[in-house]
């Protein structure tokens, strides 16, 4: 009965060249990630990134029980490394002519540098055609803010390297979700959960919350349908591009619930729910909330106390609510029933508040999700529009109908488009969620010196310190790292030594952290490893 | 949104039943209405400072590949 579990999320950031009519996105990607490399490697003479592990990756598991065939995938599921190599192929290819440092500072002897693993546990890499961020695994809605916002600030530095480069044209980055011209690219979050749980009460329990949640971790987009060309505002950037209820895929007929089995952890213990229905958010709140309440209608889900509610068409019911700024479209339920999407989440609000209240207060980070969820309700209920300075959607919404009554523009005009994407730049001069920010126009959850520790510190609680702390220590020596394993090479020992990282809340500070204190060399601290049969 | 058009949703499907919120009479401005009229003024002036040049090209040269 807590919010709290180990969770974490993963950014995919729209890029762009202005200066480069059609510059290939994953030649830009790939600027971003050997920029970072650049930056760690003249900060601190370690090797700025290890190889990614991909020993544990199974992209076509299905939790359902069964296995996609690898013909039957579609090319861009294939994420366990040849997708990857085919980046890299295109990479190396626009890279010559270029006259540039940023290659020939990288540790690889290749030059070109497709993934990272960051001194704060995260990893950075090029995910198809975009710079991805995938933040450390953290234990509290609250920490997954910071390590979130610390990807930002990990790839506006990158941007600006690649700005500063000779050579390259300058690159900007957007923590958005769509061009609106049908593409879509995703902002996931990771939940860790126990393995017996049946996947089909994971589903029906959370469709009804995911198909309504929008209302609070929405971003808001100007335009509807995929490729955004009917004219008017909704809530979601994600909504028009879901097309089933359940599935595998992440990248094609994308599923409100996502099946991939890929628990990256013990997995006769853990499986971990990847979700893909989220928007990116820049609001805190929104960010927190995300999590907070995810987490604790999965809380629902392990104790049998979800409220048992079956919309009659998820789809269309999550892209009603989408197109509904007004907040007052209702749904059809499987019983008869129809409720708006703020009634909806009244009934999970009371579920939660009433399990985490059955054996006295709960702790506090789960009773400030209640109480952020509730009175974002109670808000929301009232006017929207007086959620601005909490929720992404109504901050933007308020602007773009600022200048709609300023300047008379009806919804299809290109400036309320630019507004919609500027919105997400995440230079804080030219962002607009940063100029609302910055006019202290949008409620702060963390400082901006938390988010800046962050970048370089990892998560003290779970494996993730462990993991950043070897990058830190003794990233020379580290040459293969992944979310479940850390892999180092050193002269004394003829074999590679992989350190399985299975558990997730082992290997934080409490446990290793005496090890990293005592170990002048990676020699010594494998030698005490695994003496000490951690 | 003031006058937005609000369906009951209570229950059974009653959406054809449809009220029409009545705007509340205009008051005459007050302090805090003025400073926050200035203070949008103010936002929007600021954001006009810092939007790209050029709306149209700029949004439509914006284009991705697929992601996840």
């Amino acid at each position: 009965m807590t919010v709290r579990r180990v969770m974490g999320t993963e950014t995919e950031y729209g890029i762009l060249a202005p200066g480069v009519t059609g510059a290939n996105s994953t030649v830009l990607s790939t600027q971003i990630i050997n920029a970072y490399a650049a930056l760690q490697n003249s900060g601190s003479g370690q090797a700025g990134g290890a190889r990614w592990d991909y020993s544990d990756e199974a992209p076509l598991t299905d939790a359902r029980g069964w296995q996609m065939s690898r013909d039957e995938a579609d090319p861009s599921q294939l994420t366990d490394s040849t997708g990857a190599l085919d980046a890299e192929a295109v990479a190396l290819s626009g890279r010559r002519g270029v006259e540039s440092d940023l290659y020939n500072e990288g540790p690889l002897s290749t030059g070109v540098l497709m993934n990272m693993v960051l001194r704060n546990g995260a990893r950075l890499y090029v995910d198809h055609a975009h710079p991805e961020y995938s933040g450390p695994e953290v234990t509290n809605p609250r920490d997954a803010v910071i390590w979130d916002k610390a990807g930002d600030a990990v790839v506006l530095a990158a941007a600006r390297r690649v700005g500063q480069t000779p050579g390259l044209d300058p690159v900007n980055l957007y923590k958005n979700n769509t061009d609106n011209k049908s593409v879509s690219y995703g902002s996931h979050e990771n939940y860790l959960m126990p393995r017996q749980l049946p996947f089909n009460r994971i589903s029906s329990g959370l469709i009804p919350f995911f198909v309504s949640r929008q209302v609070i971790c929405g971003a808001g987009r100007v335009g509807l349908g995929p490729d955004g060309s009917r004219p008017g505002y909704q809530i979601s950037q994600r909504a028009d591009f879901f097309e089933a209820e359940v599935g595998l895929e992440t990248t094609i007929r994308r599923p409100i619930i996502n099946t991939r089995d890929e628990p990256h952890a013990t997995s006769d213990k853990y499986r971990r729910l990847h979700v893909i229905i989220g928007d990116a958010n820049l609001s805190e709140v929104s960010t927190y909330l995300k999590l907070g309440t995810t987490s604790l209608v999965l809380d629902l889900i392990e104790h049998d106390a979800a409220p048992a509610i079956e919309l009659s068409q998820p789809v269309h019911a999550l892209q009603a609510i989408s197109h509904d700024p007004s907040l007052q479209t209702a749904v059809h339920l499987k019983d008869g029933r129809t409720l708006t999407a703020l009634e909806l989440q009244r009934i999970y609000y009371e579920a939660a508040d009433k399990h985490c209240n059955r054996e006295g207060p709960p702790d506090d980070d789960t009773a400030e999700v209640l109480r952020r969820w509730g009175s974002l309700l109670d808000v929301l209920e009232e006017d929207p529009m007086e959620a601005a300075a909490q929720i992404d959607w109504v901050a933007k919404l308020k602007l773009l109908e600022s200048y709609r009554r300023r300047d008379g523009l009806a919804w299809d005009d290109a400036r309320l488009g630019l507004i919609d994407l500027q919105y997400a730049d995440i230079r804080p001069e030219k962002g607009l969620y940063h100029r609302l920010a910055a006019r202290s126009q949008m409620e702060r959850l963390v400082t901006d010196e938390q988010i800046a520790a962050a970048v370089s510190e990892p998560p003290h609680d779970t494996r993730a310190y462990f993991r950043g702390k070897c990058i830190d220590r003794f990233g020379s020596e580290v040459v293969g790292a992944s979310w479940d394993s850390v892999i180092f090479e050193l002269p004394n020992r003829r074999r590679l030594q992989r350190i399985p990282t299975r558990e997730p809340l082992r290997g934080t500070r409490e446990l290793t952290g005496g090890l990293f204190d005592t170990s002048a060399t990676a020699e010594e601290f494998i030698e005490q490893l695994l003496g000490a049969g951690a | 949104m003031a006058s937005q058009e609000r369906k009951s949703t209570n229950q059974r499907d009653d959406r054809d039943e449809e009220v029409t919120e009545e705007a509340p009479p205009a008051a005459p401005p007050s302090d805090e209405a003025t400073a926050s009229t200035e203070g949008t003024e103010d936002l929007l002036d600021e954001i006009d400072g810092v939007l790209e040049t050029n709306a149209e090209e700029f949004v439509r040269g914006f284009v991705q590949k697929g992601g996840q």
